[in-house]
């Protein structure tokens, strides 16, 4: 660990963005039953290998109504990667404590966010989408889906924050209540 | 068999559409044939392929005629265009040519516009991304959850009314016989207690059904042959029946015991209508006048209400007891206030709060809105046939529609927020409108005759009707979906226990 004080990898960027996105949604969605972290302990080990890979545009975490399959809130995380940090092994002039303050910061938002959300008042589910490159290879159990955007709907933009190879834009959309 | 075999050549022979085959051919035949020889097998019609070109034997002697003849028949009245299998060829290359044009231009013009449309429509450009998700089954909430931040702040939900149809029971759920009925318009002769007893008079007899036990009585029956009952009311607790006769009279009864405590004469014409509020029950007699009881003291009548000019058949308190709506056959609706009895008995409690004369025809049928206050259901008789919806408040009709039928009676099914309504001529049925858009929900058809009577039990899941049939009939279209119900008691269990499960 001491010699990642001085700069980040790609492998320790890749780490450290899934694991952003592990804190992230566990903050959106909490608490969780065992049987949901399995799923998101799935999903988050197979982005980071994309991450790692830089073939990974963005992740979405959309929560449905599962009444009326309508989409009520969409948190994106857009991410940016620096291919050339695939050719040059070489670790960047970073250092991980300034990274960890800057997505303590986007965490410490995305709570504060949750609280002035609107209501979920009926029984909901998520889904966590990835957008990929074009040309990537669907694996085992993943499918292709729909974008689901929101129709009229209210955003948020949250700070960003990037490791120099990995740069995460996060925004979420939420359903714009009626009664407003 | 034999004669058979020649049967079917006598009438293959006899059959001219058909070839045949041991015959000498057709100088006709011979003609086609060797015309379709020599060029257009393709083009002739059915005919002349039935026929063996080996059978021909002599040549066609002018080849150049007979081409020229058989497009002229083969023609006749329209067009058959020639398809050439050169020209498929050509047309087709030239469709696929014209296409590969069209995409052409469309890739090398619209490509960045196409572009632009997808990132501003789905949010990414298709080309450059694509969206995974891990497959299976969606994730549900566990059961039994609720957010606890709805505890927090807790909005007034109006629930997004997902409208869904519900099953409703068309046929009658129990027939009961009401032999010497009187088929009679202006009669009120059933009417359902709050301790599930059916009540119903049949000429000068009165007779209880117990709902839940099913067992009958007979309550009473009049002294005099001639005489006979002209309506029927329960007391609020289902204690006590009123019963209004020809000679005019009305009858106390208490239901247990089996024994008349009462009989109150003041009308001067037989009572058709009767209606309670608390110890005040009200009777509206064929005189056009509505009397007042106070069942408490010696001095029966307190009060006369004259404001129609013809029999009262309609009569109803509202549920709070404030107003009385009374209706006649002189197609008159009146509202009357609360007697606040005593000594002050002024002018104002003799004059009606409302008079609404809409209606074209006698109003029997009145009904008024369990959980709307302030709101009247009035039906018309056979010259009117209008349901109208009153505000008494303000005066005013809400609205109306034509049921094309005869209106004898109206009830409000609480449970789906329904209005039921009972009918004679010229349908005879029971027909469940949606309250308050009176859009017709469903039509409950089985009398045989003008349907009399309508009265709501007191779980709110039936109707019972009586018509000139001579039957009772019991529609259990009403009952509370079981999920429903189910979801219902639930919530209310739920408020009380502990909040568990949150997704957040």
């Amino acid at each position: 660990m001491t010699s990642t004080l001085k700069g980040i990898t790609l492998k320790g960027s890749a780490e450290l963005v899934a694991e952003f996105f592990s804190f992230g949604i566990n903050s959106i969605l909490s608490p969780l039953t065992p049987k949901l972290k399995d799923y998101l302990t799935n999903v988050v080990s197979q982005l980071k290998d994309w991450l790692f890979e830089c073939t990974v545009q963005k992740l979405v975490l959309v929560i449905t109504c599962l009444e009326t399959n309508e989409v009520l809130e969409r948190w994106q995380f857009d991410i940016e990667c620096d291919k050339s940090a695939k050719e040059s092994s070489a670790p960047r002039e970073k250092s991980i404590k300034t990274i960890h303050d800057e997505i303590r910061s986007i965490i410490r938002q995305v709570t504060a966010t949750v609280s002035f959300l609107p209501l979920l008042e009926t029984p909901c589910s998520f889904d966590l989408l990835v957008y990929t490159d074009k040309d990537l290879v669907v694996p085992d159990m993943w499918e292709e889906s729909g974008p689901q955007i929101i129709d009229q709907s209210e955003e948020v933009r949250l700070r960003s924050f990037t490791t120099s190879i990995h740069k995460v834009n996060s925004m979420v959309a939420y359903k714009r209540s009626e009664a407003v | 068999m034999a004669q058979f075999g020649f049967e079917n050549d006598i009438h293959s022979i006899l059959k001219l559409d058909m070839p045949i085959s041991n015959a000498p051919m057709a100088r006709w035949q011979r003609k086609a044939s060797s015309s379709n020889t020599s060029a257009l097998s393709g083009l002739s019609p059915g005919k002349s392929t039935n026929v063996s070109q080996s059978s021909s034997k002599t040549p066609s002697k002018t080849p150049g005629k007979n081409k020229k003849q058989t497009p002229s028949k083969m023609g006749g009245d329209r067009f058959i265009p020639t398809r050439n299998s050169n020209q498929m060829d050509v047309a087709s290359f030239l469709l696929t040519k014209e296409n590969d044009c069209l995409d052409t231009n469309n890739t090398a013009g619209n490509s960045d516009n196409q572009k632009a449309w997808s990132v501003s429509l789905n949010g990414y450009n298709i080309e450059d991304a694509k969206i995974l998700h891990l497959g299976g089954k969606p994730l549900n909430a566990p059961e039994g959850y609720q957010n606890n931040l709805k505890v927090l702040y807790s909005q007034v939900a109006t629930p997004a009314s997902a409208k869904k149809t519900r099953y409703i029971s068309l046929t009658p759920d129990r027939i009961l016989d009401a032999p010497a009925l009187r088929n009679d318009f202006y009669l009120n002769l059933l009417d359902w207690s709050s301790r599930n007893v059916l009540a119903v008079a049949l000429h000068n007899t009165a007779y209880l059904w117990d709902a839940s036990q099913g067992d009958i009585v007979q309550l009473m029956k009049l002294d005099r042959e001639e005489d006979y009952i002209c309506s029927l009311s329960w007391t609020k607790e289902g204690s006590y029946l009123a019963i209004g006769t020809s000679d005019c009279k009305v009858q106390l009864w208490d239901v247990e015991n089996q024994k008349r405590l009462r009989s109150m004469p003041s009308h001067t014409a037989r009572v058709g209508s009767l209606s309670w509020n608390d110890h005040i029950l009200s009777s509206g007699s064929r005189s056009g006048h509505i009397h007042h009881h106070d069942v408490r003291v010696a001095d029966h009548h307190i009060f006369t209400l004259s404001g129609h000019s013809q029999e009262v058949c309609g009569l109803t308190w509202s549920p709070d007891g404030r107003y009385l709506a009374s209706g006649g056959n002189d197609n008159l609706v009146c509202i009357w206030p609360r007697v606040t009895g005593g000594s002050n008995g002024g002018s104002n409690e003799s004059q009606s709060v409302r008079a609404w004369s809409e209606h074209q025809g006698a109003v029997k049928a009145l009904a008024w809105c369990p959980w709307q206050p302030n709101i009247l259901a009035s039906g018309g008789g056979t010259s009117d046939r209008h349901i109208r919806i009153w505000n008494v408040n303000s005066g005013s009709c809400i609205s109306s529609i034509d049921t094309q039928s005869q209106i004898s009676s109206l009830c409000f099914a609480p449970n789906y927020k329904e209005l039921v309504s009972a009918h004679g001529y010229a349908h005879n049925n029971v027909v469940i409108w949606n309250y308050p858009s009176l859009t017709r929900v469903a039509e409950l058809n089985g009398h045989d005759d003008r349907v009399l009577s309508l009265t709501m039990s007191p779980d709110c899941s039936t109707v019972a009707t009586v018509a000139g049939d001579e039957t009772i009939r019991m529609w259990k279209s009403f009952e509370l979906d079981p999920v429903k119900k189910k979801a219902k008691e639930r919530l209310v269990k739920s408020t009380n226990s502990v909040i568990h499960h949150s997704i957040r």
